[in-house]
């Protein structure tokens, strides 16, 4: 038997400030498969065409959908519904730490636009390269250790989990001190520690993280978001003692 | 009015899209990028394969360079390719590859010593040389001759995308997100940049400008089963279309992949099977060679969805409540290789359907079935990226510049996406440098007041058709009679029904009548142009009575090169038409460098030769008889000549040079 699901989700519109949030119900007949995707596309097409939210890939690929799913900050697109108890609704509220659009979607690009200004999260060079020349070798085992930072999609799951903060709504973020770690540990990148500290030697930076680990538990992409801010800080601290 | 005016109007922010961008920065241009949705999450993030570029770095591509590239690129287009643009492309290749790693992407790099691949479902073992050591690795991939596949891991899309974007912020590119172009400002067949809808609040916005490109990905969305991402509509295609004055060049060529994971679609990267993973049938029996025996898994694209779709035929398919499938294999890769290189694909594959590919045996085994992934066709340019109309410039997936042909390799999309931003970003640039905004802000308001009463219009009709209706049976048309294998009677059918719907969806009753977040009524403005790309489709692949690449007829077995070389252009002439005129732009086989011939894999001796081939073979035979002494580069000038800006034309050097 197919099971009936309840699905309770945060409503909200900051353009029509005088309609309060709540929360509103529907009801929908589980589907093999069904992914929280393939559900709220669902309920938009047969009985709500207001309910706003934000796909892309739908395959945990772009970073596009993340909510929080009863208590839990995920994309929502890798949820599957079979995984829920169907005997309590399926509560999904936005994520928290980023400027609400309208109901599931938040603004993270604007957020993570900063932020990669902030890091100033690009290769800095002196140095010129000639594009038809062989390109600059870079030791194998370093250039998959620089990819396992770079798999992040900037989904913001590790910002909305963060205690941090909720405390310092200016503080960085594991996304960004892993772009800083990211870069640091780039060949290519002529930045060092020094440079790095001007960009998050501070409370707001590098400094401010509590090591609660709510950002690693909630990481997607399953970056070791611990071990790499506890690498930066190592590395800034030294910089710090110099200073 | 909401007027913004730039000198260069980006539409779109995939790889295409920003990296013509950041040429506009550096010639010194105001560059406004538009996107639907934050530029890294655009699709181009979801390829996983990899990007093609002959360094020849690896054992395994010794030997590689341009001319290998430009033979696997012409062959896979099954001709339809415009080979200066594919001469272009490929020289600019390796170039676009070094410019990212110096940008840090992180490119997968050579280990010197042994190392253990899977060729032909068996381990053999390779030795990279010592000066190979870090330089960048690539794989084998589909209908290519040299493992020529550039990736990172299998999150390539992912981050070419992050670094392109990033080098776009360094230069602080303006970049609106959730934007959607609906509509082209235009006068005297000249385009001034585009109406804007604001997907958060729902005003609408003329962004003015000296030059506009349309860089806004693939339409794969007007099928039922797409790898393409939701956002993947083709809207920007449509309102080019809808100016009168543009061309869709061959709509109808659309790719399948072989691979995406049933029932949701969701692509599994050639990668797969170019890292040595192969396919079964329901007695597991590996049955790509018996059709393939050169090439097997790894013959191009349209090759091995068709003999899929042959195997299911023949009643070996998989049967499954989602109707049958095949399987994807690439346990006999081994644990170790599927967690490093391919585990995208693992967590795609545990997440969506509960499977482990790296268990051995039939428990790792993933559900798959050609669908819907490319397309081919787009906006028609000239070689520099212009389109029909005069400052309207297109690159990318959406442009039909013509690198690919009937069929793009996999990995040359990728690389498509940035090299047209290197080159057709510089032509652009050039032409923003040199030109100048005459319209005048009456003009310009009427363009916006025309949307503005349109989407006014859409609301207030009251014609009682449902347009989530209309859409679904748009793609269900699509997927089930503008498919893999094609005929004219399922064709005609489907021509028909599409125009039908096309005239259903002018009688819309919209339930929700906001102006501002409301899905349904974007759903109608978008349904009403997809419906334009999907009956461009069916009319250019009900008239185009032969076999090119993925345009497969069972009626029409045989590549026609005496009646069908030859590119399909669509124009709407008015606008309330319920079809485009269709126009033929020749290929001209006498300035081809490589004249038609059979393509090293599907159906032999199935082609209807035209006068030309021979004369022109006999012609190069020539040539190349007087030009014995030259080097590999002038004899390719001597045969077919082409040019490139900047110093892209400069020798790409190699290991094996020195
Ligand atoms: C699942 C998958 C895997 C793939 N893997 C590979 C691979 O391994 N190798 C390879 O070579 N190719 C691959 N491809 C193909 C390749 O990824 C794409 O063809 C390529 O990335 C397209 O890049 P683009 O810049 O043209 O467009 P996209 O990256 O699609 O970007 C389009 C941009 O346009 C914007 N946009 C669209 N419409 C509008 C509008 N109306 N108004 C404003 N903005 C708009 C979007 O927001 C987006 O920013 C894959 C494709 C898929 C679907
Ligand atoms: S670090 Fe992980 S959780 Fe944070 S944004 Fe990146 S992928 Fe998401
Ligand atoms: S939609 Fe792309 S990660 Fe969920």
């Amino acid at each position: 038997m197919a099971r009936e699901l309840t699905f309770k989700i945060l409503r909200y519109d900051p353009s029509q400030p005088e309609i309060q949030a709540q929360f509103q119900e529907y009801k929908l007949t589980e589907k093999p498969g069904m992914t929280l995707f393939i559900a709220l596309n669902q309920i938009r097409e047969e009985l709500d065409p207001t309910l706003a939210f934000d796909f892309v890939c739908r395959a945990g690929i772009c970073g596009s959908c993340g909510m929080v799913v009863n208590g839990k900050p995920q994309l929502a697109c890798k949820a599957l519904t079979k995984n829920f108890n169907a005997d309590f609704p399926i509560t999904l509220a936005p994520m928290p730490g980023f400027e609400l659009i309208k109901d599931l979607s938040v603004d993270t690009g604007v957020w993570m636009e900063a932020m990669t200004k902030r890091v100033e999260s690009w290769v800095h060079t002196e140095s010129e390269t000639d594009i038809s020349k062989q390109e600059r070798p870079v030791d194998p085992d370093l250039a998959n250790e620089i990819f396992e930072l770079d798999r992040c999609i900037e989904c913001g799951l590790c910002v909305s989990s963060c205690m941090t903060k909720l405390m310092r709504p200016d503080f960085v973020g594991a996304v960004g001190l892993n772009r800083v770690a990211r870069f640091y540990m780039d060949p290519h990148d002529d930045r060092d520690a020094s440079d790095f500290y001007e960009l998050v030697g501070d409370d707001n930076g590098v400094f401010g993280c509590m090591s609660l680990m709510g950002c690693e538990d909630h990481c997607p992409k399953e970056i070791p978001l611990q071990s790499k801010i506890a690498y930066v800080r190592r590395e800034l601290v030294k910089v710090g003692l110099k200073r | 009015m909401n007027i913004i005016y730039s000198d260069a109007l980006i539409i779109g922010g995939g790889l295409a899209g920003l990296r013509s961008a950041v040429t506009c920065a550096d010639k010194g241009l105001d560059t406004i990028v538009l996107s639907l949705v934050p530029v890294k999450r655009s699709h181009s993030a979801a390829a996983q394969g990899g990007m093609q570029a002959s360094l020849g770095n690896t054992k395994m591509s010794e030997g590689d360079n341009e001319d290998q590239h430009f033979k696997d690129t012409v062959k896979g287009s099954d001709w339809g390719c415009d080979q200066e643009v594919a001469r272009m492309f490929v020289t600019t290749a390796p170039k676009a590859i070094r410019e990212l790693a110096a940008w840090g992407v992180p490119w997968t790099r050579i280990k010197a010593g042994p190392r253990t691949v899977v060729m032909n479902a068996k381990q053999v073992k390779i030795e990279e040389k010592q000066e190979a050591h870090g330089m960048i690795n690539s794989r084998d991939f589909g209908g290519t001759s040299k493992w020529r596949t550039c990736y990172s891991a299998d999150a390539t899309g992912h981050s070419m995308l992050y670094g392109i974007a990033n080098e776009a912020m360094k230069r602080d590119i303006t970049i609106h997100d959730r934007k959607e172009a609906i509509a082209l400002i235009h006068k005297d067949d000249r385009c001034y940049g585009a109406i804007v809808r604001d997907l958060k609040d729902g005003s609408l916005t003329a962004y003015v400008s000296k030059a506009t490109m349309i860089a806004t990905g693939g339409f794969g969305r007007i099928y039922r089963v797409t790898t393409n991402a939701v956002i993947n509509e083709g809207i920007a295609q449509a309102m080019a279309l809808e100016t009168g004055k543009v061309a869709l060049g061959n709509m109808e060529a659309i790719q399948f992949h072989p691979t995406p994971i049933m029932p949701s679609g969701i692509l599994l990267t050639e990668g797969c099977r170019g890292d040595g993973g192969v396919l079964r049938d329901k007695d597991g029996h590996r049955f790509m060679p018996d059709y393939e025996p050169e090439k097997k898994e790894l013959a191009s694209r349209d090759v091995v969805s068709r003999r899929m779709m042959e195997h299911i035929r023949n009643g070996k398919g998989v049967d499954s409540p989602n109707g049958q499938h095949l399987w994807l294999d690439i346990s006999i890769l081994g644990r170790k290789h599927i967690e490093e290189h391919l585990r995208d694909v693992q967590d795609i594959s545990k997440t969506f359907n509960g499977i482990d590919p790296a268990d051995e045996g039939e428990k790792g085994w993933m559900p798959v079935l050609p669908a819907q992934h490319y397309s081919m066709g787009g906006i028609r340019t000239d070689k520099t990226g212009h389109s029909h109309l005069k400052g309207l410039f297109a690159a990318g997936e959406a442009a039909c510049w013509d690198v690919h042909g009937f069929n793009r390799l996999g990995g040359n999309s990728v690389s498509e996406a940035v090299v047209s931003g290197m080159i057709i970003g510089n032509y652009f640039a050039d032409y923003a440098l040199d030109a100048s905004i005459t319209i005048s802000t009456a003009e310009i308001q009427q363009a916006l007041n025309k949307q503005d009463a349109y989407l006014d219009a859409l609301i207030n009709t009251d014609g009682g058709e449902d347009i989530t209706k209309i859409k679904i049976r748009m793609q269900e048309i699509m997927n089930e009679k503008v498919g893999v294998f094609r005929n004219g009677g399922d064709l005609q059918s489907a021509y028909d029904e599409l125009k039908e719907l096309l005239v259903r969806s002018r009688n819309l009753t919209l339930k929700n009548k906001s102006r501002a977040n409301n899905p349904e009524l974007s759903n109608a403005y978008k349904t009403q142009k997809m419906l334009k790309l999907a009956v461009c489709v069916a009319k250019g692949a009900l008239l185009r009575t032969e076999s090119r690449g993925a345009h497969y007829r069972e009626d029409y077995l045989k590549r026609d090169d005496k009646n069908w070389l030859k590119r399909t252009l669509a124009w709407w002439r008015a606008e309330d038409d319920i079809e485009p005129d269709l126009t033929y732009e020749p290929i001209d086989i006498m300035k081809m460098e490589m004249p038609p011939a059979y393509r090293g894999y599907g159906h032999k001796d199935m082609t209807v030769e035209h006068k030309d081939t021979a004369k022109r073979l006999t012609e190069i035979d020539k040539i190349k008889a007087e030009n014995q002494t030259v080097d590999r580069y002038v004899l390719q000038d001597r045969i077919m000549p082409f040019e490139l800006p900047m110093n892209y034309k400069n020798k790409n050097e190699r290991l094996g040079d020195k």
